[in-house]
């Protein structure tokens, strides 16, 4: 029962409840009518039952030649009308039966005067109610007590009784099908506040941690409540892990930069040249180190904010631009000519500024990495049947036959790296960008050696 | 008629030694199976047609029908439980005194269902055949006069001319005849013209009879010109080889009897009696028992205006009613007593 109550329907046990009611108010009225029209038609032939008895009492006349006894045809005939009840009648007159049922049961106390005395008695083969009436006459110059009987079946009462239960019954039967509608119905209008308030949630967006103040019953308040302290802590956790990222990546990157530089120094003023040898691994591990756990920590970002995902409008041409002047002088340092092309008008897309800065940021670095000295890194904005495609193109090593989806998967690296620095991630976060803002990205190796990065964003 | 034949007065406290007496007793049909025992105050040879067409489609039932005087039957029912599966009398107050006091066992059918509210009691008593109580004139002594059409003009009638009329009307004596005492105190509850009309009869020297036959019997003989009261069917059966009697229904009312039956209490072949009851009140026995029994059958769309069938109520059992009798009786006899 618990586990039936715990998960089913609420609607269903609300229905069932109303319904149970509506029964049992059925049934209630059922007996209720019965008892009620069992009385009222009881106490309805009991008038009509003692005014017949009083009646036949009072037509008793004394005198001397004894008792006059007078039994009206009409009122026998009224009697059994209601419901041709069967009669029993019994005169007595001073403690002697005169006529009738010598058998009818008398009165256990002796009625008082003309006012009838009724009780209900078991006689012959049947159940009888009797009215008893007793007064006293004058018979030979003195007075004489006089008891008179009327007795009948009630088998009437219990029709008309019967009559009237069975038609509140059917009433009840009828509130109980209509119960059944209009109890869907009001469980119906019960949890549309539920399921107003459940839409309401269900149509924020992913990064919309506003407590919730939608307007709903006083009942659902405790929900909200709750909802609402959930919503808190979720905020709270949502903005630790961010500044977490940013944190982690500040901590790991400053003392492998300060281990870097020192090294660097070393190496200027060593004249020791296995120490120098020693000096320029160590500053190309550190190098390693700084970019994997940089490339680590973008990758991160990029998962944690793809889930997050709020678009807002981002210009592509200006983050392009922006991504080469920062690229300069890493490509001058390795003589490689890094151009851009496309109009310097706004390109704009649907996404997140930081997530698309990583993905451009780890092509442009791709291409000048495995571009030879003195080649040319080519980028091309350009719009492409409803997509803004980002292309950087070198004159470097190729893919030596490799595809996109060997190389992209986390932490693999391709077979034509050479001594190159790399961590394997950069790939993945391209496509995972590209998936994240609903673009795609392509790896191609260029006929004329090469190779061709192209990132497609839905243009906005 | 014999039910009436038999009226000894009605005592509800009197018990009779001995069994009831039994006038006739005949056994229809010959089968192997259960046999169906009617009791009855109607004459063998009324019935004989309506039991044996109701055994034509029943080879394998017995019948056997008994035949007792109204007061009887109500004796062995009341008094022995003689064992019976359908009882059938004429003597309405009895069988309704018999039914209230719970000898009559339930019994339902579609054809009890349809009679009308007066000729049923409950589930319990079946009124089957109604019979006008009629006023019989003999055409040969009414000569010269008009017939009288009402109890009015019988009174007038009566009064206008003492010398034809005395000694020359019948009716039953309600000292001895149950019918006879039935009829007479329906009559009083209709109209106080009966006790004028008691009066006028007392003072013409009426003649009292036992039964219908005799005054039957005295009517077609000549010997008196005019019977009160006497019950329909018997008169009409009469009349049919008797030219000379007119049957005038009165018009101010004419009281209507009805025969009823009902299934006693622990009747063994219960279900057969009521079938019997049914097959009497089916079209094809309402039709035998007008032709062949001379029974008029209850059909309400024949009823005249002027017809008061006596209702299937407990008012009925008013004037069996010990003191009330008495009462009624001295009534008559200081009604019919002239000084
Ligand atoms: N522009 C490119 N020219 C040649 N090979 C490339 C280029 N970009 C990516 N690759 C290949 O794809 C592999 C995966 O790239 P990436 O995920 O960026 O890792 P890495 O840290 O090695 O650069 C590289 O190891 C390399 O083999
Ligand atoms: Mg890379």
């Amino acid at each position: 029962m618990r586990a039936v109550f715990a998960t089913g329907s609420l609607r269903a046990r609300l229905v069932v409840q109303l319904l149970v009611v509506a029964a049992v108010l059925a049934v209630l009225l059922y007996f209720t009518v019965r008892s009620t029209a069992d009385r009222a038609a009881e106490a309805t032939q009991d008038a009509i039952l003692g005014a017949a008895t009083v009646s036949i009492a009072e037509q008793l006349r004394g005198g001397d030649g004894g008792v006059e006894v007078d039994l009206a045809y009409a009122t026998f005939s009224m009697l059994g009308a209601v419901g041709q009840d069967r009669l029993f009648y019994r005169i007595d007159i001073g403690g002697e039966t005169v006529t009738g049922y010598d058998d009818l049961p008398v009165p256990d106390v002796r009625p008082a005067s003309l006012a009838a005395v009724f009780y209900t008695t078991p006689y012959l083969d049947t159940r009888v109610r009797i009215a008893a009436v007793a007064r006293s006459i004058i018979v030979d110059k003195g007075p004489v007590p006089v008891l008179v009987l009327v007795g009948q079946t009630r088998q009437g009462q219990a029709a008309i009784a019967d009559q009237l239960a069975n038609r509140a019954g059917l009433i009840g039967l009828g509130f109980f099908l209509l119960a059944v509608p209009l109890s869907l119905l009001s469980a119906g209008s019960v949890f549309n506040p539920i399921n107003r308030l459940a839409e309401a949630v269900g149509r924020r967006g992913p990064r919309d941690l506003r407590p919730v103040r939608h307007p709903a019953p006083s009942e659902l308040a405790p929900l909200i409540g709750a909802l609402n302290g959930f919503v808190a802590r979720l905020r709270g956790t949502l903005s630790q892990t961010e500044t977490f990222i940013a944190e982690a990546a500040h901590h790991i990157r400053t003392p492998l930069s300060t281990v870097r530089s020192e090294a660097e120094i070393a190496l200027r003023q060593s004249t020791d040249e296995r120490t120098r040898v020693r000096l320029r691994s160590m500053i190309r591990g550190v190098e390693a180190s700084s970019r994997s756990a940089s490339q680590l920590l973008d990758h991160a970002m990029v998962l944690y904010r793809s889930d997050q995902l709020e678009g807002v409008a981002v210009d592509l041409c200006q983050i392009t631009r922006s991504l080469a002047r920062a690229f300069g002088p890493t490509a001058e340092l390795r003589e490689v000519t890094l151009l851009v092309e496309g109009d310097a008008a706004p390109l704009c897309v649907l996404g997140d500024a930081l997530l698309i800065e990583s993905a451009l940021r780890n092509m442009v670095d791709n291409a000048i990495k495995y571009s030879a000295v003195e080649t040319e890194v080519r980028i091309v904005l350009a719009t492409d049947a409803g997509m803004v495609r980002v292309e950087v193109c070198d004159q470097g090593r190729g893919l030596s036959g490799a595809g996109l989806t060997e190389l992209s998967g986390r932490f693999t690296r391709g077979g034509n790296v050479g001594d190159v620095v790399g961590s394997g991630l950069g790939l993945t976060i391209v496509t995972e960008v590209a998936a994240a803002l609903g673009g795609r990205f392509e790896l191609v190796e260029r006929d004329t050696g090469g190779t061709c990065a192209s990132l497609f964003l839905p243009q906005l | 008629m014999r039910q009436f034949i038999l009226a000894t007065a009605v005592s509800l406290f009197a018990t009779m030694a001995g069994a009831f007496e039994v006038e006739d007793e005949r056994v229809f049909g010959n089968g192997p199976g259960p046999e169906i025992a009617v009791l009855s105050t109607t004459d063998t040879a009324f019935f004989a047609p309506l039991i044996e067409a109701f055994l034509v489609g029943r080879p394998n039932l017995r019948l056997r029908y008994v035949v007792a005087s109204s007061q009887e039957v109500y004796r062995a029912i009341h008094d022995e439980g003689a064992a019976f599966d359908l009882v059938i009398s004429s003597a309405m107050d009895l069988q309704m005194k018999l039914a209230n006091d719970g000898f009559a066992a339930s019994y339902a059918s579609d054809a009890v269902a349809r009679l009308p509210g007066w000729a049923r009691w409950r589930d319990r008593l079946f009124g089957f055949a109604l019979e006008p109580v009629v006023l019989l004139a003999s055409r040969r002594a009414m000569v010269g006069l008009e017939m009288p059409r009402t109890r009015r003009d019988l009174i007038d009638l009566l009064r206008a001319h003492p010398a034809r009329f005395n000694g020359r009307i019948g009716t039953y004596d309600p000292h001895v005849s149950g019918a006879g005492y039935l009829f007479a105190t329906q009559d009083a509850r209709q109209t106080d013209a009966f006790w004028r009309l008691a009066e006028v009869m007392g003072r013409l020297n009426a003649r009292l009879y036992c039964c219908s036959g005799e005054m039957i019997n005295d009517l077609v003989a000549g010997d008196i010109t005019l019977a009160y009261n006497v019950v329909g069917s018997y008169a009409l059966s009469r009349v049919k080889d008797a030219p000379d009697i007119v049957v005038i229904e009165p018009e101010d009312f004419t009281v209507a009897l009805l025969r009823t039956g009902f299934v006693p209490v622990g009747a063994g072949q219960g279900a057969l009696g009521g079938a019997l009851l049914d097959f009497m009140l089916s079209p094809r026995g309402r039709g035998l028992m007008d032709t062949a029994a001379g029974l008029p059958p209850l059909d309400q769309s024949l009823l005249q205006p002027y017809l008061r069938p006596i209702r299937l109520d407990p008012g009925l059992l008013v004037y069996l009613d010990r003191i009330k009798r008495e009462n009624f009786l001295a009534e008559w006899d200081a009604a019919m007593t002239q000084p």
